[in-house]
């Protein structure tokens, strides 16, 4: 369960002027997931806020998707190197949980994305309480066909669930709503 | 394994607070050593699905454990990390219920299991997600979405194994009541529980029971199964009193940081 640590101290970069925050978060927000780079970090809602805390420092907050998504250390680790090349060495990444990430927070863009990489985007979250028996109906992301139903609850990743299209009887990956 | 953030900067929230750090370790070795049984199916499931259904539902108990025991580590104002619960300590202090113990059995049995565990924790981190901590409050409302998933998955196998051929009603039948007599321990109530329920700091697991038999009964019998009713409940995880097979479990477990103390990669 270890975290990548590195065994040797990180080389000293020189010292960069330091970027204003929004184009921060612009450089935050573009980086791409690890289990889905087509989208980046901001179009799948993970990142919350840029801005600096109260000791001055430049704090990034992000909601990760899962608790126990395995690519959350790398994010964290992007988003540091990222703080670190915009002239915020110090900067620091807090994980907020509360609101949680839903699918609900992935953006119109990140949502077209991924369709145009066959990944149905998410249909809205249910809310809290019993997961509906009867999902909505997630169209095919190659035919549009509403007609496709439910193979594989769980995906290629963990936010990931596999649907079939009976109509072009392609399998896809759908972003499950959570 | 490190934590993969920051703390929050603010100095205010090393209030200690003995009992809150023990009930949570409580909830996070009940995901670790469950999410470490369900590990124990990976290429042995029934179906590849299957296989990837089980280990994803692994990762998120856990992603649970490692939020839990961090937190714990901080509350009790130790600062211990994940890693120090789950790979420092003995097994007489480790505080699952023995349900998330048992070993995975027939996979009816692994069923059973994640009927009895997912219908409880899907209540409790609910009932969590209103705690008057914002700490354990945040926590409660995430890892209930996803145990819901987790809770439609059993569901799912309960009836298909109920209602699929006379074989496998048989087993599942069995499997019930392999699990059923470890069921009562998920929600025993002691001094650490009410005084943190009194404080409206976590939620008392009692009160949740009617429901949680009311939710699974209906799986259940919906299933064409039987509710069973245990001559006896078996109790101790709570207390590290745990049983025979726990053993091999955790050394398996804890043997790559036994072998290598304190190895990074």
């Amino acid at each position: 369960m270890n975290g990548p640590t590195p065994s040797a101290p990180r080389p000293v970069p020189p010292p960069r002027p330091a970027r204003a925050v929004a184009e921060v978060r612009a450089l935050v927000e573009a980086l791409p997931d690890p289990e889905l780079p087509m989208i980046g970090l901001g179009d799948l809602g993970v990142i919350r806020s840029v801005a600096p805390a109260a000791d001055g420092v430049l704090e990034v907050e992000i909601t990760p998707t899962y608790l126990g998504c395995p690519a959350l250390p790398a994010i964290v680790s992007a988003i540091r190197d990222a703080l670190a090349a915009s002239g915020h060495p110090e900067g620091r990444v807090r994980q907020v949980l509360s609101p949680p990430w839903t699918t609900d927070r992935v953006t119109a863009a990140g949502r077209e994305k991924l369709a145009a990489h066959g990944i149905a985007p998410p249909v809205p979250a249910p809310a809290n309480g019993p997961v509906p028996v009867a999902p909505i109906a997630v169209p095919c992301p190659h035919c549009g066909s509403r007609a496709t139903r439910p193979h594989s609850p769980f995906g290629p990743s963990r936010c990931q669930s596999v649907l079939r299209c009976t109509a072009c009887h392609e399998l896809f990956p759908h972003l499950s709503a959570l | 394994m490190t934590t993969s953030t920051d703390p929050a900067p603010t100095a205010g929230t090393a209030r200690v607070d003995a009992r809150l750090a023990v009930h949570l370790l409580r909830l996070g070795d009940d995901a670790l050593v469950l999410g470490q049984r369900l590990c124990q199916w990976i290429t042995r499931a029934p179906t590849i699905e299957e296989d990837m259904a089980l280990s994803n539902i692994a990762l998120d108990l856990i992603g649970h454990a490692r939020t839990l025991f961090t937190l714990s580590g901080r509350v009790d104002g130790t600062g211990r990390s994940e890693d120090e619960f789950a790979f420092t300590r003995s097994d007489r202090e480790f505080t699952n219920a023995l349900l998330t113990e048992l070993p995975g059995g027939d996979f009816a049995v692994t069923v059973a299991r994640q009927l009895a565990y997912t219908h409880y924790a899907a209540l409790y981190y609910e009932a969590l997600a209103g705690s008057a901590d914002a700490r354990p409050a945040a926590f409660g409302e995430r890892a209930a979405r996803e145990v819901a998933f987790h809770r439609m998955h059993a569901d799912n196998w309960t009836l298909r194994l109920g209602l699929g051929t006379p074989e496998s009603s048989r087993r599942m039948q069995r499997g019930l009541e392999r699990v059923w007599p470890y069921t009562a321990e998920l929600f025993d109530e002691d001094e650490v529980v009410r005084h943190l329920a009194a404080a409206g700091t976590v939620p008392s697991p009692a009160p949740l029971r009617p429901a949680w038999e009311r939710r699974v009964s209906e799986v259940v019998t919906r299933a064409g199964l039987t509710v069973p009713t245990p001559s006896q409940q078996l109790r101790g995880g709570r207390a590290g009193l745990h049983t025979e097979e726990f053993g091999p479990l955790i050394a398996e477990m804890q043997s790559v940081h036994r072998r290598f103390p304190g190895g990074r990669w």
